[in-house]
């Protein structure tokens, strides 16, 4: 059983989802994916305590190929952390989801909902267990095709369009990672992306001339390929465009889960690549890519923070904010350095928590009010308290007032840019969080100061149904800021792991 | 396009043989090239054949949306259980070898039992797509 953990993780919910397909019948079909979301979750949880104490992480060679023929399923602590937020997640916003989707999603469409939310499931989990390259992009593939047809659920027929914008971008995005996968493998002959690290340090005869792999052209377009297909899945400023639309038009448990993990998986993409398979040295020193990443991170904070304050829907003002906040983790990685990368993937696994949980408040208050316009929020303070309070403290961890998650994250690249002695940035990222202030403040001030409209019979609060899903994230995002042992404790290590030549 | 008298015969005499030429493809593909995927789409296209030059609702009679759909679960089920058959068997996820008393024959089996899944689910989504599409058409 415990040798079979990496597969496990990612064939249960494989299983699952064509039960669903079979099952037809919606209390069926969403009790099993519930049983199957949180026996993942169970699963990951086992797997990452494995990986810690495991000195090179766990492997597995599907088919009993061994590596680097076959495909080889690795598992260090950066996988392990991130497939326990994955599953985490999808757990807690399934169970948000029976009562959530009843009015969002025709009752006939519920099955094939549980269906495409487990495939999407499958398809981020296997992108952080997979170490073979090609198998990377087919799970890309799954979780991007699934996560189409999953926003394309929406009840307003702009969640059509959203998603068909999101199909073309992610397309391209996915293709471009293609492409650079192949022009990778025509250098390299492997597709083991540990193989693949050590055979792109050596030395080949190219036209009579002996050159290292890392040096060839074709190489150096690939990295070019593959940093611009990933920019686009992980919607980093410039190429973020797809995302508004998708999250905001998307049902709201969708959004939630989504939001949580989608873009997380691409950094995480990112950060494998950078670091594991081009290595530091090429990435930072043979190229300028932090220079770069840096700039765009920085400039993504501001512009997606400064259209947030504009929004008027809500939801699209939190995917707004979604975008600034992908910008502070690439600001961690392009530091390269300890402390930069473990603020990184610190703030990646705290934003997932704040974000689901503000995004399933969200879809408690679309269950109530039936609208996310700023308008139709006036006074809602008083009626749902619960609802707007785990909104308030979500947006606190946003903003990133201690005690909350968002705190420990900051602090943690503030000190990285401290310590490279570049106050200037360290100024940017606190302007940065008053932008954050002012956009939730619009939010609060609606919401609380505001007298509630004279409908009959008054606004309700939340069923429990939805309460306890949005409270566990939102209680989690101020357990993880004042307990830090798990979050910062692994995420340091994947960052010493990742600096570490080795993968 | 019932009217075209040509086109209905030469298409009836057509689609046994592209039926046909599905599974050699699907079957054969552990000796020459083929293999699920493709199998999935030749045989398919027989079926899109047919709704082209009969009609979609001749078609639906032929292959009923609810058993496409159920056959896209089936096919991926059938490459997951022989996966998950290896497991049991004491070997890795999708390792054959374990599957027959001799490593050879074991290969052999699953190859062809996997392939069978991919040829399933991919002919069901092929059908489904062009009926999603072409069903489309006619309701507007």
């Amino acid at each position: 059983m415990q040798q079979h953990l990496p597969i496990l993780l990612i064939i249960t919910p494989l299983v699952a989802a064509p039960l669903c397909l079979l099952l037809r019948q919606r209390i069926a079909a969403l009790a099993l994916a519930l049983a199957v979301c949180w026996s993942t979750f169970a699963m990951a949880l086992w797997l990452l305590e494995i990986a810690r104490n495991t000195p090179g992480g766990i492997t597995y060679q599907l088919g009993g190929w061994a590596a680097p023929w076959g495909i080889e399923y690795h598992v260090d602590t950066l996988a392990g952390l991130m497939l326990v937020l994955i599953s985490g997640i999808a757990a807690i916003a399934l169970s948000f989801a029976p009562r959530s989707i009843q009015d969002e999603i025709p009752a006939g469409q519920h099955y094939l909902f549980a269906t495409e939310y487990l495939l999407c499931l499958t398809g981020l989990l296997g992108i952080c267990v997979t170490g073979d390259l090609f198998n990377l992009f087919v799970f890309l593939e799954i979780s991007s095709l699934s996560a189409y047809a999953l926003i394309s659920l929406g009840r307003s027929r702009r969640a059509l369009t959203a998603a068909f914008q999101y199909l073309v971008m992610g397309t391209i995005g996915a293709t471009f990672i293609l492409i650079a996968i192949g022009l990778m493998y025509m250098m390299t002959g492997t597709l083991n992306m540990a193989d693949m690290a050590e055979r792109l340090k050596r030395t080949i005869e190219l036209r009579e001339q002996t050159v290292v792999v890392h040096q060839t052209r074709t190489i150096l377009v690939a990295f070019a390929f593959l940093s611009v297909g990933i920019s686009i899945k992980m919607a980093l400023f410039p190429l973020h465009l797809w995302l508004p639309n998708a999250y905001a038009y998307a049902p709201s448990v969708v959004t939630g889960f989504l939001a949580a993990t989608a873009t997380k998986v691409s950094v995480y993409m990112l950060l494998r690549f950078v670091f594991t398979v081009f290595g530091v040295q090429f990435s930072f020193q043979t190229l300028p890519f932090d220079v770069g990443l840096m700039a765009l991170a920085l400039i993504g904070i501001f512009a997606a923070s400064t259209t947030a304050i504009f929004q008027t829907n809500i939801k699209r003002m939190l995917a707004y904010s979604s975008v600034a906040q992908v910008g502070y983790m690439a600001l961690g990685i392009s530091f390269a350095s300890e402390n930069g990368l473990t603020g990184g993937i610190v703030h990646m696994f705290n934003h997932a928590l704040i974000k689901g949980g503000m995004f399933l408040a969200m879809g408690c208050l679309v269950f109530r009010l039936g609208s996310v316009e700023l308008t139709d929020l006036r006074g809602v303070g008083r009626r749902m308290p619960l609802t707007m309070f785990a909104w308030v403290l979500g947006g606190l961890g946003l903003i990133g007032v201690p005690v909350t998650a968002g705190f420990i994250s900051k602090w943690y690249l503030i000190s990285a840019v401290l310590e490279r002695g570049w106050w200037p940035i360290a100024v940017l990222m606190l302007l940065s969080s008053l932008l954050a202030v002012i956009y939730i403040w619009r939010v609060v001030e609606v919401a609380y100061f505001q007298e509630p409209p004279e409908t009959d019979p008054p606004v309700q609060e939340a069923p429990l149904a939805l309460l306890i899903p949005t409270g566990l994230l939102i209680g989690a995002n101020i357990v993880f800021g004042l307990w830090t042992t798990l979050s910062v404790g692994a995420a340091g290590e994947a960052a010493r792991q990742l600096l570490g030549a080795s993968p | 396009m019932n009217h075209y008298a040509i086109l209905r015969i030469v298409t009836k005499l057509l689609i046994p043989y592209i039926l046909l030429f599905g599974l050699y493809v699907q079957f054969h593909g552990d000796f020459g090239p083929g293999g699920g995927f493709q199998a999935g789409v030749i045989f398919a296209a027989g079926i899109i054949l047919y709704g082209l030059v009969f009609g979609i609702g001749a078609a639906r009679r032929v292959a009923p949306a609810s058993i496409v759909e159920r056959l896209i679960a089936v096919g991926l089920l059938i490459y997951a259980a022989t996966g998950i058959a290896g497991m049991l068997k004491g070997g890795n996820f999708l390792e054959y070898g374990v599957l027959a008393h001799d490593a050879g024959h074991g290969q052999h089996w699953g190859i062809l039992i996997v392939e069978l899944g991919v040829g399933i689910t991919v002919a069901a989504v092929m059908i489904t797509i062009f009926f999603a599409f072409a069903g489309r058409e006619r309701t507007e």
